[in-house]
């Protein structure tokens, strides 16, 4: 550690040493020529320019906000684009459309936040300990699994908001629920690979016990392929949220949740179109940067279907 | 994702098929896996048609029920047995090929079944024509402009795809296409005056109209399932070509290509005859996944087109807790599912030479 | 990306100014009539079991009753329909019906006392839901057989008190009074079910269609009939399809693809009226928009409380905004038009006296969870209440749900507070007043969960009394009376705030005549249109 230096032109050079001298040196330096490749590919530096977008809108909501996004003014619904005090409208109950917008940027954050970190970490835990135990807890483990890929997702998510009751938190739930399995089938795909690796052996003859090698040695190896696979995901589970909203089973009136604001203003769509319009642009927006991220990620970690240069 | 899923993950999944080697040991495993699986299903949608703050009493008998009525049912349906006891006596009755009765159409499951699923086979099968017929040659042009600007395009046109709330694009099209330009039929699978002119054979009307020989309901037909099609062929289009794209790839990376393209082989045969015919068979994996994607029944898509389809079939019965008809459903849409993973299983067995 | 916005602001900006315009292409045939409705109600077709509004669309025109309304007079009350004539004994409690001669069902059998006779026992024996309506006059399973009697071309009904006549008449007009073909159902009897199977999904009645397929969540179609016996009707099929959104429903109706109409919004029923060959029909129905609120929370239970939130809610802002053409104000629980029904509004939106009724009841602020179900007008319904009930310190919580999950909660006595509709079962004011403002038992244990009173926990006292007068006595305007009394009373001290009464806004194409969706009393009738 001590060869860390605080000279950027040596940090540059620690991180893209041929030659790490540690683990962490060796994994620093492959995240910096990550970015460094990211950096050059336009496409992922626009999705990553829309989440830090959303981010910042998110945090700032009430700053940037122009009017509270619940109160109402039945005199002045259905207000068109760019009319006075209202740039993208108002809705049914005379509400700011862009308020109410600027404010669902974080729920949509919120659900993508708790379901990116729900959906992996259960997968992870039930793949590695198939894989790593194996014998009959692997069998039934990923019997599990497998059922629960056979489901039809969105039915799936439904029967759970639907036994739960409908609410922002229960719909995070029943996505994680849908969203699970396929990471417990990679983390046990890495897990086995991993589990007759020389130094799990050296590992375990040193005396380390089942959960000491599961968290301290399978874990950390496991989570870069998730990250990737977390990014690919992301778009579907706003997706997922917004159908879930927009059946009413996500979150609950007077919130401004994106999917339950197309579902509002759908029943104007041939006069009023902007209000089912805009919240419809801005999930596919946030989708869309998500995908483009997480397709630059993939680029980057896995060479081969890559294109760019 | 949104409500049809065809994810990646699906080439793991059938990997579950993966595991064995000699035939009769696949078969019966095979078997064993569908039987547990199709348990498993059953049990857990059971459980969550128990939990469900529906009383199922209520979804029957509608909201005056009298105490006696309600009471009466509570013991018809069987609400008064333990759970265990009431999840058997349905296992009982489906294998003997009874599903139940659904309690909002007054009719038997099975019957409901044979009416929406060709419904949703029939928007499924065309969605994923489109997807193919684009998403193939889209596939394999992306891979082999690398790097162009048309690399980017295909890219861009896919995540588009990706990344479009289905239930927000299908209102919008509907409204344009049907509503403005008047180039589509509207919602529902025929207009009003084409309903029930052609006996049901198969169930697919596109196929009925042709077989009874009447083209205008062919055509009033085709005009309905095109636009919902269209979108979710633009869904499958996205996974198709982005597999595509990564497959030739791989192809043409690879020694015999540049030997090929060293001995002066044509660029077009190089591409289609050598890299393409060597990927068709993960191709056709990828295709069978995304098919069984769609036949899982897009709820929205189906909900927005008035499409009288599997997916809303099921949530709508899940919605009033009309149990047997989603278990039904359920199976249905599971059995489907594990048996398309099953074929591209096998035929990645049989065709491809690096499995064996 | 920009231009990506742009490209679809313009489209969709195309989208609405193309649309003032519409360009008409198809016509329905001149005997055909095409209907988009929401049918998704649907689950029986059964006059012994149905119970949902559009069923009762179906039945009405299907089923011929004892008696009647005229659907071009509804004012005019019941009237003879299959009997042609009745008496009643001099104890009250007897009714005897003459039977019309020379009517037949469908089938070509000819409609008898005795199928009158069968249809009403067969309705108390299987015992569905409705059944309430006939077995509140003492009608069981074990006394039918002396209770309700055909002897030659009279039937003789005997209700185990004196009712006032004009209610059990009313009663027999609601869809469970329906008569059906004895022959054709018990010829398609399975396990002695009396036919109620091969019913749910087929038809056996004397009325002006007949039903040809029923398909859930799709369509209902039905025919005409020829020899229906006040001439054969001029629409000889009719297809009632299932269109769930009302922007699609518009489409349809501008494009000539439907010839009606029924669920269009405030919003589409504005547009669409701009077209030449649009028309729109109001009829006031019987359906009341109400709130109510628990009394086993230990606020609400409060009068002050109570009479305090019918002061918070914004009732002309709501009727002039998204509710605008679709409902009108009331604030009684009789809907317009039926007999002792009130027009008194003695509330109006007024935070300062309500914020001065919570003080006198002590309260400082209370939060309560509301529960609506899954319909877009009772949503905003729900977030306007939950703005201006705010604005007295009282938090709602809004729950949205399904219409069943709902109501299993509301039955329950689980909710704080219920936004909902509530629809008369019958066309007489025991209706309403049966389970508004009676609930003679409210004990948890008697679970008399069919009684709007008892889902809020609330025991009117006095006025059960006067609920079972009313329903006995005799004189039409004593009766009336003792209703406006009980609701001037029920306004101010029950837990309901009654808000609005439904207007139905058809549109039609403008050649269609004469199609009436049956005012607060009873359902749609499809033999008088023309086109």
């Amino acid at each position: 550690m001590s060869t860390v230096d605080t000279d950027h032109q040596s940090l540059r050079q620690w991180l893209l040493s041929e030659t790490p001298m540690s683990r962490r040196q060796a994994r620093f330096g492959a995240f910096y020529q990550g970015w460094l490749k990211s950096k050059s590919n336009r496409l992922t530096m626009i999705g990553l320019g829309i989440l830090l977008t959303l981010l910042f809108v998110a945090l700032l909501a009430p700053l940037i906000a122009p009017h509270d996004p619940f109160v109402q003014n039945l005199a002045n619904r259905l207000q068109p684009i760019g009319s006075d005090q209202h740039l993208f409208g108002t809705d049914s109950l005379g509400r700011d459309i862009l308020s109410r917008l600027i404010y669902g940027s974080r729920i949509t954050l919120y659900i993508v936040t708790l379901v990116a970190l729900i959906a992996p970490i259960a997968g992870l835990f039930v793949g590695t300990v198939a894989g790593y135990i194996g014998g009959w807890a692997d069998v039934i483990l990923m019997r599990i699994t497998d059922i629960f890929l056979a489901f039809p997702r969105l039915v799936l998510a439904l029967a759970f908001v639907a036994a739960l009751g409908a609410g922002i938190e229960n719909a995070v739930i029943a996505i994680s629920l849908t969203a699970w399995p396929p990471y417990a089938r990679i983390a046990r795909a890495e897990t086995l690979t991993i589990r007759g690796a020389d130094y799990i052996s050296a590992v375990k003859l040193q005396g380390a016990g089942p959960i000491r090698i599961i968290t301290k040695h399978i874990w950390p190896l496991c989570i870069s392929s998730l990250i990737v696979r977390v990014a690919l995901d992301m778009a579907g589970i706003i997706l997922a949220a917004a159908g879930l909203g927009f059946l009413g089973l996500g979150a609950q009136p007077p919130s401004p949740e994106w999917g339950a604001m197309i579902s509002e203003g759908r029943k104007f769509l041939l006069d009023f179109w902007w209000v089912a319009t805009i919240p419809g642009l801005a999930i596919f927006t946030v989708s869309l940067g998500f995908n483009l991220l997480g397709d630059g990620l993939r680029d980057v970690l896995d060479p081969k279907d890559s294109g760019d240069e | 994702m949104s409500d049809t899923h065809l994810s990646e993950e699906g080439r793991r999944r059938s990997a579950l098929f993966n595991r064995s080697s000699g035939l009769l040991k696949i078969i019966l495993r095979t078997l064993g896996s569908i039987i547990v699986t199709m348990v498993g299903l059953l049990a857990i949608t059971f459980l969550i048609g128990r939990v469900m703050p529906i009383d199922p009493v209520i979804s029957v008998l509608g909201e005056r029920a009298t105490k006696e009525a309600y009471d009466a049912m509570f013991i018809e349906m069987g609400l008064d047995k333990p759970i265990v006891v009431q999840f058997l006596y349905y296992l009982w009755d489906v294998l003997h090929g009874n599903f139940g009765e659904s309690r909002l159409t007054a009719r038997p499951v099975i019957e409901d079944l044979i009416r929406v699923f060709p419904a949703t086979m029939e928007l499924a099968t065309i969605g994923t024509i489109i997807g193919v017929f684009i998403g193939v040659p889209l596939g394999v042009l992306a891979a082999v402009k690398r790097g162009t600007i048309i690399y980017q395009i295909i890219r861009v046109v896919a995540l588009v795809g990706y990344s479009m709330p289905i239930f927000w694009l299908g209102l919008v099209g509907l409204l344009v296409f049907y509503g403005v330009l008047g180039w589509v039929g509207g919602p529902g699978r025929l207009g009003i005056f084409y309903v029930d002119l052609v006996p049901t054979v198969t169930g697919l009307i596109l196929i009925d109209s042709i077989l009874d020989g009447q083209w205008d309901v062919f055509w009033d037909a085709v005009s309905h399932v095109i636009l919902p099609a269209s979108l979710l062929g633009y869904y499958s289009l996205a996974y198709i070509s982005r597999m595509t794209r990564s497959f030739m790839l791989e192809q043409l990376s690879a020694e015999y290509i540049t030997t090929a393209r060293v001995k002066g082989m044509s660029e077009w045969k190089v591409v289609w005859r050598h890299a393409f015919g060597n990927i068709k068979v993960p191709l056709i994996t990828v295709i069978a996944l995304s098919y069984a994607g769609l036949l899982e029944g897009s709820v929205l898509t189906e909900i927005i087109f008035s499409w009288p389809g599997i997916g809303s079939y099921i949530t709508t019965a899940l919605l009033s807790a009309d149990m047997a008809a989603v278990l039904g459903g359920t199976v249905v849409v599971g059995l489907v599912f594990v048996c398309l993973n099953l074929f591209s299983d096998l035929l990645y067995k049989v065709f491809d030479p690096r499995a064996k | 990306m920009k231009q990506v916005t742009q490209f679809i602001a313009a489209m969709a900006v195309g989208v609405t100014a193309t649309l003032g315009v519409p360009p008409s292409y198809a016509e329905t045939p001149a005997n055909v009539l095409v209907i988009a409705h929401r049918i998704d109600d649907i689950t029986t077709l059964d006059p012994a079991e149905s119970f949902e509004f559009a069923g009762s669309d179906v039945s009405r025109n299907v089923y011929g009753k004892l008696v009647n309304f005229n659907p071009l007079d509804l004012s005019a009350g019941y009237e003879p329909d299959l009997a042609a004539s009745w008496d009643v004994s001099e104890d009250g409690k007897t009714i005897t019906f003459t039977m019309r001669e020379g009517v037949k069902f469908h089938s070509g059998n000819p409609v008898t006392a005795a199928d009158a006779e069968f249809s009403l026992r067969r309705a108390v024996i299987l015992n569905k839901t409705p059944a309430f309506i006939l077995s509140q006059f003492g009608f069981t399973a074990d006394n039918v057989a002396q209770t309700i009697v055909a002897d030659g071309n009279k039937l003789s009904i005997t209700t185990d008190k004196k009712y006032a006549t004009s209610f059990v008449l009313n009663c027999l007009t609601s869809t469970i009074g329906g008569i059906v073909d004895m022959k054709t159902v018990m010829a398609n009897e399975a396990d002695g079910d009396m036919g109620n199977s091969w019913l749910k999904t087929n038809s056996a009645g004397s009325g002006a269609y007949k039903v040809v397929s029923w398909k859930p969540n799709d369509s209902v179609t039905l025919q005409s009939n020829p020899d229906f016996y006040k001439g054969a009707p001029a629409m000889k099929r009719v297809i009632v399809r299932h269109v769930q959104e009302s922007a699609t429903q518009r489409l349809l109706l501008e494009k000539g693809d439907i010839d009606i109409a029924r669920n269009l919004n405030p919003e589409d029923i504005a547009g669409a009226s701009k077209s030449p060959d649009v028309a729109i029909d109001d009829e006031l129905r019987g359906r009341l928009m109400y709130f109510s609120v628990n009394q086993k929370h230990p606020e609400l239970a409060k009068p002050n409380v109570r009479l305090a939130m019918k002061y918070l809610v914004d009732y002309e802002g709501m009727q002039n905004s998204f509710l605008k053409g679709q409902y009108t104000v009331h604030q009684a629980f009789l809907p317009r038009t039926y007999l002792g029904a009130i027009d008194d509004k003695p509330f109006n939106l007024d935070i300062e006296k309500a914020k001065g009724l919570l003080a006198e009841a002590g309260v400082d602020g209370f939060e309560i969870e509301v529960g609506v179900r899954e319909a877009q007008e009772r949503i905003e319904i729900a977030q306007s209440l939950q703005n201006t009930m705010a604005q007295a310190g009282i938090k709602l919580n809004i729950t949205v749900g399904t219409a069943k999950q709902i109501l299993t909660r509301y039955r329950a006595r689980e909710l704080d507070m219920y936004m909902g509709a509530w629809g008369p079962d019958y066309p007489d004011p025991q209706t309403n007043a049966g389970t508004f403002a009676y609930n003679p038992d409210n004990s948890d244990e008697k679970k008399a969960t069919g009684l709007l009173a008892y889902r809020n926990a609330w025991d009117p006292g006095a006025m059960n009394q006067a609920v079972e007068d009313a329903v006995i006595e005799g004189d039409r305007d004593k009766r009336k009376a003792m209703y406006e009394a009980m609701q001037r009373k029920h306004q101010m001290e029950s837990p309901f705030g009654v808000l609005y009464q439904k207007i139905e806004q058809t549109a039609r194409r403008s050649n269609v005549q004469n199609l009436k969706v049956g005012g607060a009393i009873t359902a749609v009738s499809y033999w008088p249109v023309t086109k």
